[in-house]
């Protein structure tokens, strides 16, 4: 990227010596003399105004990107819009300015919030037992493989060391399972996207722990062999954990428990709608059938004495694996989900999983012919394209991609899964209307008239945006996480 | 397509090359162009340490994903190219030579007869295409 191009100044350059924003009030407490280790000469913070700041970070906001500001689908994500009424819910005074460790009773509210999440999560994927705890996604994966490792040790069966991961799965998937000590064997698929249901059964010997198993997978494509693939790992011993993180393709249409997994994690911030993609913060349930409650991680909220309305209070599992994470898990987000829910209503659920998968499978229909899909069947919230051409070398699924932000458009997910070529991985989300399709379909099928007629527009994209292509190599290569090593590189 | 895949060589399924004569150990032209912009080299053993054929030795990183290396074969670790993890664009641009990433005393030679010549690790590369 060229440096030139960057029109927004660091804090340190727009420094002057003497401004300040902020003026602190007397301390009121006596002051006390630091160790003298601990004093410094120097402090190289940059000194500004409260305008300068206000408008570097304004300024640098409009420079971002977000489902607020136009259409997301980027595979995998889930990059719904997010109701703004989810919002006014986490701002209720009683939610935002509790503290965890506040004597049970004075926060009854907050634990009826949880408890309630706990039933309707249960029975949105047909399991009994639900903690909150886990931070997000693959915290949710590795306490659920922590939970497999609980269960086989409990019975004795200590030599259930293998989790087998088909390659469709989330990346994040043999990392969790080789996190909780498990050895990671890899499952292909097949040529309509399914397990290879006769390297499964080669691989169900009595070293098996279980199969961590994305339903529908990172295809897009719901597993149609999925009560086999499940009565199978079940024959063997195992058990079968259900990565939820794609649940929106199925809300309220079918659930883990009913297909007979055993243990699923959540993504309350994708399915359930909290902003994400900024690196936080996310929650990760995870629920279990009948046979693992004991073992899920502690504490979790019940109903302790009976009455209306009922006093609410924290338990321990029985074997609890113990706790996962400081507290009760992310509250904000529990409390987003559990007014999504609430204003969805049961049928609502539904219709959102029907919208998702009639906009995938609309996107999916409407560029068949312009790209190419490796998998190309019925999809379920997402479908994953190829990004490149025969009679057009030399562009790649990530030139596509830059050429899409000149259009207005967030890029689809590249280069995942690695089973396709070239992969464009696209999740249009219910929250999309058919005139915003039809534009994003008009820019990809653009983009592919390009790609044949000026190819050098892809290569050198995105034109229209504040900066112009980064060098992602460089930035790979040449970390400057700091304003010392900006000045340092000169 | 045009990769390079030297005749003396043998190559694994998961386009690892080794030198029958030398122990050394890289990832093929295929892999380099399948994974692009490499960015990063970490080894995962040290000199001295024995690894089994199959064992992940090493782990590559390029601006689209990461990879895994294993050993073609078993044997002790006699060598690693720490300069490589310096100069990780050595794997891109000369994948056979400067980009060797360990070096191994091959235990039983007998295990290099499963791998492939460049002939039929060509024909796998065409294949996957």
């Amino acid at each position: 990227m060229s440096r030139k191009k960057i029109r927004e100044p660091l804090l340190i350059e727009l420094s002057v010596p003497g401004r300040r924003a902020v003026r602190l009030p007397e301390p009121d407490v006596p002051e006390a003399e630091l160790p003298k280790h601990l004093l410094r000469e120097d402090l190289p913070l940059p000194e500004v105004s409260e305008v300068d700041v206000v408008r570097h970070f304004t300024r640098l906001s409009q420079y971002n990107y977000g489902v607020d500001i136009g259409f997301y689908p980027l595979g995998s994500c889930t990059m719904k819009y997010n109701p703004k009424v989810n919002e006014d819910m986490a701002r209720l005074p009683g939610f935002a300015y509790i503290h965890p460790l506040q004597p049970e009773e004075t926060v009854q509210g907050a634990l009826a919030l949880m408890y309630h999440l706990q039933k309707y999560l249960g029975e949105i994927v047909g399991m009994p037992g639900v903690s909150l705890q886990p931070a997000a996604g693959a915290h949710g994966e590795f306490t659920g493989i922590l939970i497999m490792r609980a269960y086989h040790r409990e019975r004795g069966e200590h030599q259930r060391n293998k989790v087998l991961v088909p390659d469709s799965a989330h990346g994040t998937n043999p990392a969790s399972s080789a996190m909780s000590g498990m050895r990671v064997v890899e499952i292909p698929s097949d040529e309509r996207g399914n397990i290879d249901l006769e390297a499964l059964k080669k691989e169900c010997d009595e070293t098996l722990a279980g199969l961590m198993i994305t339903n529908p997978n990172t295809l897009g494509l719901f597993e149609e062999h999925i009560e086999e693939v499940v009565q199978v790992v079940h024959e063997a011993g195992g058990l079968v954990y259900g990565d939820g993180a794609n649940l929106n393709a199925f809300l309220g249409i079918t659930r883990f428990g009913d297909m007979g997994f055993d243990i699923v994690h959540l993504n309350l911030h994708k399915t359930f709608s909290t902003p994400h993609g900024g690196g936080g913060p996310g929650s990760g349930p995870v629920a279990v059938a009948e046979h693992l409650i004991d073992f899920l991680p502690g504490p979790i909220v019940d109903i302790v004495e009976a009455g209306d309305p009922p006093t609410y209070g924290f338990v321990w599992p029985k074997k609890s694996i113990g706790r996962v994470k400081a507290f009760h898990g992310h509250f904000g987000v529990m409390v987003r989900a559990l007014t999504y829910i609430l204003m969805l209503g049961q049928e609502g659920l539904r219709q959102v999983a029907e919208a998702a998968v009639l906009n995938a499978n609309y996107l999916r229909v409407m560029l068949q012919d312009t790209y190419h899909i490796p998998y190309n069947r019925l999809c379920k919230h997402e479908f994953v394209a190829e990004g490149r051409w025969p009679d057009a070398p030399g562009v790649r699924a990530v030139d596509i991609s830059k050429r899409l932000m000149d259009f207005g458009f967030h890029p689809p997910t590249n280069y995942f899964p690695l089973i396709v070529k070239e992969a464009l991985m696209i999740e249009p989300t219910e929250t999309e209307s058919k005139a915003t399709l039809d534009a994003f379909i008009a820019a990809m099928k653009q983009i592919a008239r390009e790609a044949r007629e000026n190819p050098e527009l892809l290569k050198t994209a995105p034109h229209e945006t504040p900066f112009g292509r980064v060098d992602e190599v460089k930035a790979a290569r040449d970390l400057i996480l700091t304003w010392f090593d900006w000045e340092k590189e000169g | 397509m045009s990769w390079n895949f030297p005749p003396n060589l043998k190559y694994t399924k998961n386009d690892e090359w080794i030198d029958p004569e030398t122990g050394k150990v890289g990832i093929t032209d295929y892999a380099q162009d399948q994974l692009s912009d490499v960015v990063y080299v970490e080894y995962l053993v040290e000199e001295g340490d024995e690894v089994n054929q199959g064992d992940v030795v090493a782990t590559v990183e390029s601006v689209k994903a990461a990879a895994d290396v294993y050993a073609p074969v078993g044997g002790k670790v006699v060598a690693l190219n720490t300069e490589l993890a310096d100069n990780p664009e050595w794997v891109n641009e000369d994948p056979y030579g400067q980009a060797w990433m360990v070096q191994l005393e091959i235990r039983d030679p007998s295990e290099l007869e499963g791998l492939m010549d460049a002939e039929s690790y060509a024909k796998y590369c065409e294949e996957r295409e």
